[in-house]
């Protein structure tokens, strides 16, 4: 386990410790110790029913872990809602519930409004305002159902936007977008790394890992290794999440390889190809 | 005050009035439920407050305590807690939970009547069916007025579930709409949840009197389902669910003078007659605007975002084809 030295839990944007949490007697994450340092992408990557959402639930309190903590920038996660933002699978929801784009936007601000109290023309401009910068300001009054996969996915990362948190948990940003939003959405994730934020986004597509992250944490259950994207990145680290039957592109032995899973079943088989930039 | 009393001892007005409380009350709370896919609670709690009525009874030895509203809550509560804990279980599905959870209260009530409580106005009749066409008989007096004690009850009951819809608005919408960031911001979804089953446990026992479990459960859910298909905001969801309540009570009760028959069964087959009209000619939804749509499909918008253009849920993964390209994320906002 690639464990950051020397860094304080202060210092650390995210701070998992002993986390396990079961379904039915079933341990879905074992033991889980995550360490995040603020101003880095990263990436929460491992095989289906790794327990992926499963952490990203527990950390936001949705689920009740058997045991652990779970600390944002040195303070318990109930200190810190407002520096967190959470953006859900976005399969998670349903899309023919009656209210438009920009109400579910302006739903980000609704901790910050408190108990009671209805969100106003300033709630309703910040909305609009996260809106045009996901490009899609254009589509404020559209019921939700009219819009594609791609758009609902930007209303959500809009409505994480309008937060302006410190913190931003992205449940699969990439599942089931087209091409052109997946390109906006990684602009939109460097942006915020470059105004100094941290993400952490479970991810599923091992292609791009290296590209889009600088940060990585292998989990299958247990947390297989976790650092920085060039260091976790190694064929042998893949293996021990994935198990053996993972198809390495270009990869050789302990070094950092670009790498991309075979779906589950398919023989194991080393491919010759240059890594995919 | 002697014209509002006049109009007040008309039973008609008192029918119709008690008719389209209970239907408003149901409304409002069960636009959450449908919403929320859990529809069939209703049902399940409209038959197990009797259990906390007959409870409250036995206690005090009286139906005239508000005593039997707390019952009423509790049991209905009871109902939610114990279906999730069957859930939970893992043996069972929540529809099959709910199908064992309320039968056996009800099942418990009903014994407990015969038992204890033989002689009582707590006959399975009127529970089932409810006796609205009675309602102007029994009385209580308010300052100056005789008002009909369901009457009343269903003022304050609707006046309850108002200001709890009205005051938790955006509460309830996040709640129903994205429960796990409901939680991320600390708005707890769940005891939300429970609040809602527990109005509509009270408003189920107010209008256990008025129209009976079986038409109670009509109301809270065929007008928000026929608004449903009316609408795409949450707001005229209420509004239109509300009205139609209210239509389907007072033509309801014309109808059932003019054919002679049940008056709250005819109630309840009007917001049934509303929930057809709006599934035929509902504007986006119904079977007449998607049946042109599919004959005359729409050309792609002009510009992105021009209007609401109508697209059919069936095409609605093909949306992206038929709407230009949105801009990119433009990077380096200011927030």
């Amino acid at each position: 386990m690639t464990v950051v030295a020397g860094v304080h839990e202060p210092a650390l944007a995210l701070h998992v410790e002993d986390l396990t949490a079961s379904y039915a007697h079933q341990a879905v994450l074992w033991d889980v110790d995550l360490n995040v340092p603020p101003g880095v992408l990263a990436a929460i990557v491992g095989p289906n029913g790794a327990g992926k959402s499963t952490l990203l639930r527990c950390i936001i309190g949705a689920l009740r872990p058997n045991a652990g903590h779970v600390y944002v920038h040195g303070r318990p996660y109930r200190e810190q809602r407002r520096r967190v933002a959470y953006v859900p699978q976005r399969t998670s929801v349903d899309w023919d519930f009656p209210t438009t784009a920009l109400d579910v936007v302006t739903m980000g601000l609704y901790g910050r409004l408190g108990w009671f109290r209805r969100p106003r023309r300033t709630e309703a401009d910040e909305a609009l305002e996260a809106l045009a910068m996901v490009g899609m300001d254009a589509f404020a009054d559209r019921q939700i159902a009219q819009l594609s996969g791609g758009q609902q996915q930007r209303v959500f990362l809009a409505r994480a936007l309008v937060q302006d948190a410190d913190l931003y948990l992205m449940d699969e940003p990439f599942a089931g977008v087209d091409a052109t939003t997946e390109r906006a959405i990684v602009d939109l994730l460097k942006d915020l790394r470059a105004r100094g934020k941290t993400v952490v986004a479970v991810h599923h597509d091992l292609q791009t890992v290296a590209t889009y992250f600088d940060w990585l944490a292998l989990l299958n259950v247990r947390v297989i290794a976790q650092g920085p994207v060039t260091e976790v990145y190694t064929a042998e680290n893949l293996r021990a999440a994935y198990g053996p039957r993972v198809v390495l592109l270009g990869a050789t032995e302990g070094a950092p390889a670009a790498a991309a899973a075979s779906p589950a079943g398919g023989p194991p088989a080393e491919e010759a190809r240059t890594p995919v930039a | 005050m002697t014209a509002l009393q006049a109009w007040l001892d008309t039973p008609s007005v008192t029918i119709v009035a008690v008719g389209a409380l209970v239907g408003v009350a149901a409304t409002l709370l069960g636009t959450f439920l449908v919403l929320r896919r859990e529809s069939m609670l209703s049902d399940a709690i409209s038959h197990s407050v009797l259990l906390g009525i007959v409870g409250a009874y036995l206690l005090t030895g009286t139906l005239d305590t508000p005593l039997h509203v707390v019952g009423a809550a509790l049991a209905g509560l009871a109902t939610v807690v114990l279906t999730d804990l069957l859930v939970r279980s893992r043996r069972v599905k929540q529809d099959a939970a709910i199908g064992l959870v309320f039968p056996a209260l009800f099942a418990a009530a009903v014994l407990l009547i015969n038992v204890y409580a033989r002689d009582v106005h707590l006959d399975a009749d009127a529970v089932l069916l409810g006796e609205i066409a009675f309602a102007w008989l029994d009385v209580v007096r308010v300052g100056e007025l005789e008002v009909a004690r369901s009457l009343l009850t269903m003022l304050v009951v609707t006046a309850v579930n108002l200001a709890f819809v009205t005051l938790l608005y955006k509460e309830l919408k996040l709640s129903t709409f994205d429960p796990a960031l409901a939680v991320a911001l600390g708005l707890r979804p769940g005891l939300i949840g429970l609040a809602l089953l527990s109005l509509l446990s009270v408003t189920a026992v107010g209008a256990f009197d008025a129209v009976g479990a079986i038409l109670f459960v009509a109301f809270v859910i065929v007008p928000p389902t026929a608004a449903y298909l009316l609408t795409d905001r949450l707001w005229r969801m209420l509004a239109y669910g509300s009205a139609i309540a209210v239509a389907s009570s007072v033509i309801g009760y014309r109808v059932a003078v003019a054919l002679d028959v049940s008056i709250g069964g005819s109630m309840a087959s009007v917001t049934g007659a509303f929930l057809f009209l709006a599934l035929a000619f509902g504007p986006r939804h119904g079977l007449i605007a998607r049946a042109l749509r599919r004959r005359a499909p729409q050309p792609p918008p002009a510009a992105a975002g021009a209007g609401t253009a109508a697209v059919p849920t069936a095409a609605r993964e093909g949306v992206d084809t038929r709407t230009p390209a949105p801009a990119l994320i433009t990077t380096g906002g200011g927030r």
